[in-house]
C-alpha cells in the first residue's frame, strides 16, 4: 500500500501551489479584502459587486447578526443594536473613550475593554470586529475557491499594544491565521511605491474614519524603511461628522436626543460632509421622532471653519514625525494621501500648504491599504513574487516600566525599527526585598499615570540581599507585529519571570477560546441532545419488545438462569435510561441485546420450525 | 551583495563585515543593513516553522541593534571603546572641565528662555549651533580613536556628547511643548 506523504512542518506539500492569502483593511467606517492574483493585487467584491463592506454590525434578538449594508440600512431604526465604528473602542476602557454623549450605545464598563449591551447580549468590540472579519473571510474563500493560509490585517500605525492585541484577537475569533499586523500607512506605501517604482523620502498622510496616522518612509531599491510615525488613534472622519452634528443641535436648539434621532442626525451630518466635498453648500433635512422638522443649510466655508482645529490637530503629529526622522519639509519628495477623509478639500489644502506641494491623490484612498496588505500577505504566505522587496517598520510609542515615584523609565524608544529588543538592569529598593513588581507602560510622558498601562507582573524568589545589591535584568522584545513580551531575571540567582503582554487590556487566551467554542458549542450541544434522545427511544423500544417476548415464550424456551440474566439486563438498562449519559445507555442496550441473543435465536427457531413443520433453522442452510 | 555567515556571537562590526574603526560611511552601512535584513527579516520566514521564525526574529533583532549602534556616532564610539576594554563612565565620572559645565548651564537657560517665549526660530538656531559642536566632537573622535588610539581622551569626548544628547532632547521637547 502506498503511504500517504506528509510534508515537513511549514513546508508546502506542493511547492508550486499558490497559497491563498489575503490582505484585510479593517476600517472604522468600511472594511475590505484584497488578494494577489496573477501577480496583481486586486480587491475582492461581494456577490453584488461591492468592494467596500460598511463596518457596521447589527445584533438581532433571535441571535441573527447582520453585517454591512443590511446592518447600515437599519442604523437609524435600531441604533442601540447597530454597532458602528467599533474600531474606536478596540482595546479601550470607557474612560479612554471620553465623550459618549454623541454615540447612541449602551456602554458597559468592563475591566480592560469597554463592552456594548445589545439585544443579543453584551458584546466586546473584539466580537463586533470578528463579525466583520468573518464576512470578509467568507467572501475571500468563496471568491478564491479554497481555504486561506492566512491574512495580513492592517492597523493604524499609532495603535498601541492593547489595540493591536485586540485586533489580533478579533482575527483569531474570526478563524483567521494572522500572518502579520501591518501598519496602514506602510501598507499604502507598499502599494503606491511598487506601483510607481518610487525612490526617495515620502510622507503618508492617512486620515480614516476614526484614526489619523502620519508615516515618513524612505524608499530605496525595493526597501521600504519607516523612519518615523506619529498620529492620533482617536481622530478621524467621525469627528468631522460630530462637528456638524453639534452645529445642528445648536442651530435648532435641540438637546438630549433619543438614540434614534442621534443616529439619524449623525447619518445626515455625514452625508452633508460628503456633499461638501464637491458642492459649496448642502441642505440637511430630516424629521425627528417627535415630528419636529430639521432644515438647515450648511456652507462649505462654515464647515471648513468649524473643522479647522481638527485639521490643525493632524499637523502637530506631522511636525513631530518629521522632527523624529530628522528631516525638513523640503526633504519630502511626495505626500501620499490615504483614507476616505482625505477627500475633504480643506484637508487637501492644509496638507498641500504644509508640505509646499500638491499631495498625490492618484490612487483610491479607500482601497490602497488593503491592496498593500495583500501584497505583503502574498510574500508572507511563501508565494514567489516578482519584486523582491523588504519592509522595515517601527513601533509608534515608547515602551518602558514604572520606577520609584511613579516615573516612567523608557526601555525601547518610539520609532525603533522592529523586531527589537532591549535589556536594562534594575535593583531592589529595600533590604531583604524578595519580590519585585514590574509594571509595563507605553507612551511618551514622564508620569506613569499619563501613559497606558499594558501589564503588571511579579518577579518572586529574589534571594534576600541589601538594598541595591540585586541585579535584575528586564528584557523587552518587540516582534515584527509590534507586540511586546517582557522577561525579568535576577542575574545572581537566575530567578526568572516572563510575560507576553496582555492581561490589563485585551482578552485572555481563555476568553478567546470560550468565544470560539461558544458558536461551535451550540451546534455540539444540539448533536449531543439528539444522540441522547435517540438512544432513549431505542432503549424503550427494546425493553418493550423483550418483555413481550418473555410473556409469550419466556417460560417455554428459557432456563431459570437465562431468565434471571435477562431480567437483570433489563433492570440495568432501566437504571440508566433517564440519565443524560447516552454512552451508558448505549452500553446497556448492547448488554441487553447480548443477554437475549440465545433467546432470540430460540424464538426464531421456534417460529420458523413452526412455519416449516418441525425443522430447525440450521437445517435450512445450504438449501 | 556578499552573503554573510550570521551568528549571534559576532560583534557588530564583524556582523556587518566592517573594520573596527570609528570612521564609517553611511552609504555602505545602509546598504549592508538592507542586505542583512533581506536575509534574516521575519517576513522572509513567516511561512516556515516556529523554530525558524524564532531564529529569524533573534537575528533580525541583532541586526537592528547593530545598525542602531553603528549608525549613531556616540553609540558607535562607546561600543568601540568597550571592545578596547575602555568604560566611558558616563554615569560615574563627573569630573568635567568647569568651562564645559558653565557652557552647559548657559545652553539650558537659552533653551528654557526660547521655550517660554515660544520662539521657534531661536530654538532652531540653538539646534543648528548644537549640531555644529556635535560634529566637531565627532571629528575629534575620529582622530582620538582611529589615528591616535587615545582611548581615555575619546571617552571624555563621549561623556561630553552625552551632555549634548540631553540638550538635543531638551530642545526637541521644547518644540513639542510649544506645539501643544
Amino acid at each position: 500500500m502506498a503511504l500517504l506523504q506528509i510534508s515537513e512542518p511549514g513546508l508546502s506539500a506542493a511547492p508550486h501551489q499558490h497559497r491563498l492569502a489575503v490582505g484585510i483593511d479593517l476600517g472604522t467606517t468600511n472594511s475590505l479584502v484584497a488578494t494577489v492574483r496573477n501577480g496583481i493585487s486586486v480587491a475582492l467584491n461581494d456577490t453584488d459587486g461591492r468592494t467596500l463592506l460598511p463596518s457596521v454590525v447589527r445584533y438581532l434578538a433571535d441571535g441573527e447578526v447582520q453585517v454591512g449594508s443590511s446592518a447600515q440600512a437599519m442604523q437609524n431604526e435600531d441604533p442601540i443594536n447597530t454597532i458602528i465604528s467599533a474600531k474606536r473602542f478596540m482595546g479601550r476602557g470607557l474612560c479612554d473613550i471620553g465623550d459618549t454623549v454623541g454615540v447612541p450605545y449602551r456602554f458597559v464598563d468592563a475591566p480592560g475593554m469597554v463592552q456594548l449591551r445589545t439585544v443579543a447580549g453584551v458584546k466586546s468590540p473584539v466580537e463586533v470586529s470578528a463579525e466583520i472579519l468573518k464576512v470578509l473571510r467568507a467572501r475571500a474563500e468563496e471568491s478564491l475557491g479554497g481555504e486561506l493560509v492566512g491574512a495580513v490585517i492592517t492597523v493604524p500605525a499609532y495603535f498601541d499594544d492593547a489595540q493591536r492585541q485586540a485586533t489580533k484577537d478579533a482575527a483569531k475569533l474570526a478563524g483567521l491565521n494572522v500572518l502579520r499586523l501591518l501598519n496602514e500607512p506602510t501598507a499604502a506605501a507598499i502599494a503606491y511605491g511598487l506601483d510607481n517604482a518610487s525612490e526617495g523620502v515620502y510622507a503618508v498622510y492617512d486620515l480614516g474614519g476614526g484614526t489619523f496616522d502620519i508615516s515618513i518612509l524612505k524608499l530605496s531599491k525595493g526597501v521600504f524603511e519607516v523612519l518615523a510615525t506619529n498620529g492620533n488613534s482617536a481622530l478621524g472622519g467621525d469627528d468631522f461628522d460630530q462637528r456638524i452634528y453639534c452645529w445642528l443641535l445648536e442651530k435648532n436648539n435641540l438637546s438630549a436626543l433619543n438614540p434614534q434621532d442621534t443616529r439619524l442626525l449623525l447619518t445626515r451630518a455625514r452625508a452633508s460632509k460628503e456633499a461638501l466635498t464637491l458642492h459649496t453648500e448642502s441642505t440637511i433635512t430630516s424629521i425627528l421622532s417627535n415630528g419636529e422638522t430639521i432644515n438647515s443649510k450648511l456652507t462649505q466655508q462654515d464647515f471648513h471653519d468649524m473643522s479647522k482645529n481638527l485639521v490643525a490637530n493632524t499637523l502637530q503629529p506631522v511636525r513631530r514625525a518629521l522632527r523624529d526622522a530628522g528631516l525638513k519639509v523640503e526633504d519630502i519628495k511626495g505626500v501620499v494621501m490615504v483614507g476616505g477623509s482625505t477627500r475633504m478639500p480643506q484637508v487637501q489644502h492644509a496638507v498641500a500648504e504644509f508640505f509646499k506641494q500638491t499631495p498625490l491623490t492618484n490612487l483610491d484612498p479607500d482601497k490602497v491599504v488593503a491592496l498593500g496588505a495583500a501584497i505583503q500577505a502574498n510574500v508572507l504566505a511563501g508565494n514567489r513574487s516578482a519584486d523582491d522587496w523588504l519592509l522595515l517598520d517601527v513601533i509608534p510609542l515608547s515602551l518602558g516600566i514604572e520606577t520609584m515615584g511613579g516615573l516612567t523609565e523608557k526601555i525601547i524608544p518610539r520609532n525603533s525599527t522592529i523586531p527589537t529588543a532591549r535589556a536594562q538592569e534594575f535593583t531592589t529598593f529595600k533590604d531583604g526585598q524578595t519580590a519585585m513588581s514590574i509594571h509595563v507602560v507605553q507612551g511618551e510622558r514622564e508620569l506613569v499615570s499619563d501613559c497606558r498601562s499594558l501589564a503588571k507582573f511579579d518577579l518572586r524568589g529574589i534571594p534576600p540581599m541589601v538594598a541595591g545589591a540585586a541585579r535584575i535584568r528586564i528584557t523587552f522584545q518587540v516582534d515584527a507585529d509590534g507586540l511586546l513580551s517582557v522577561s525579568a531575571r535576577e542575574l545572581g540567582s537566575g530567578v526568572e519571570a516572563h510575560i507576553t503582554v496582555k492581561p490589563s487590556y485585551g482578552l485572555t487566551d481563555a476568553e478567546i477560546t470560550r468565544m470560539l467554542q461558544d458558536s461551535n458549542q451550540h451546534a455540539q450541544d444540539d448533536m449531543m441532545a439528539r444522540a441522547l434522545r435517540e438512544q432513549q427511544v431505542d432503549a424503550e423500544q427494546l425493553i418493550e419488545a423483550v418483555e413481550n417476548a418473555l410473556t409469550q415464550d419466556g417460560g417455554e424456551l428459557l432456563s431459570a438462569a437465562e431468565l434471571a440474566r435477562i431480567h437483570a439486563s433489563i433492570e440495568g438498562l432501566q437504571a440508566v435510561l433517564r440519565t443524560t449519559d447516552h454512552l451508558a445507555i448505549k452500553r446497556a442496550i448492547s448488554g441487553l441485546n447480548d443477554a437475549t441473543a440465545t433467546f432470540a435465536q430460540a424464538r426464531m427457531d421456534k417460529s420458523v420450525s413452526h412455519a416449516l413443520g418441525g425443522r430447525k433453522i440450521t437445517d435450512l442452510e445450504g438449501i | 551583495m556578499q552573503s554573510v555567515d550570521l551568528n549571534l556571537q559576532q560583534n557588530f562590526f564583524q556582523l556587518f563585515g566592517f573594520h573596527e574603526q570609528f570612521r564609517l560611511e553611511t552609504v555602505p552601512l545602509d546598504e549592508q543593513y538592507h542586505s542583512l535584513q533581506s536575509q534574516v527579516h521575519p517576513d522572509k520566514f513567516a511561512h516556515l516553522s516556529e523554530a525558524e521564525k524564532r531564529l529569524s526574529m533573534q537575528l533580525a533583532t541583532r541586526v537592528n541593534e547593530a545598525y542602531q549602534t553603528l549608525r549613531n556616532p556616540v553609540r558607535r564610539a562607546r561600543y568601540l571603546l568597550s571592545l578596547h576594554g575602555v568604560d566611558t563612565q558616563e554615569e560615574t565620572n563627573t569630573s568635567m572641565p568647569m568651562s564645559f559645565l558653565m557652557e552647559q548651564m548657559e545652553w539650558r537657560e537659552a533653551v528654557e528662555e526660547a521655550q517660554q517665549a515660544a520662539d521657534v526660530d531661536q530654538l532652531e538656531k540653538l539646534e543648528a549651533r548644537l549640531q555644529k559642536e556635535v560634529s566637531h566632537l565627532h571629528k575629534l573622535l575620529e582622530v582620538k580613536i582611529d589615528d591616535e588610539h587615545s582611548y581615555p581622551a575619546a571617552a571624555e569626548a563621549v561623556r561630553k556628547l552625552k551632555f549634548m544628547e540631553k540638550l538635543a532632547e531638551e530642545i526637541s521637547s521644547a518644540f513639542d511643548m510649544i506645539d501643544d
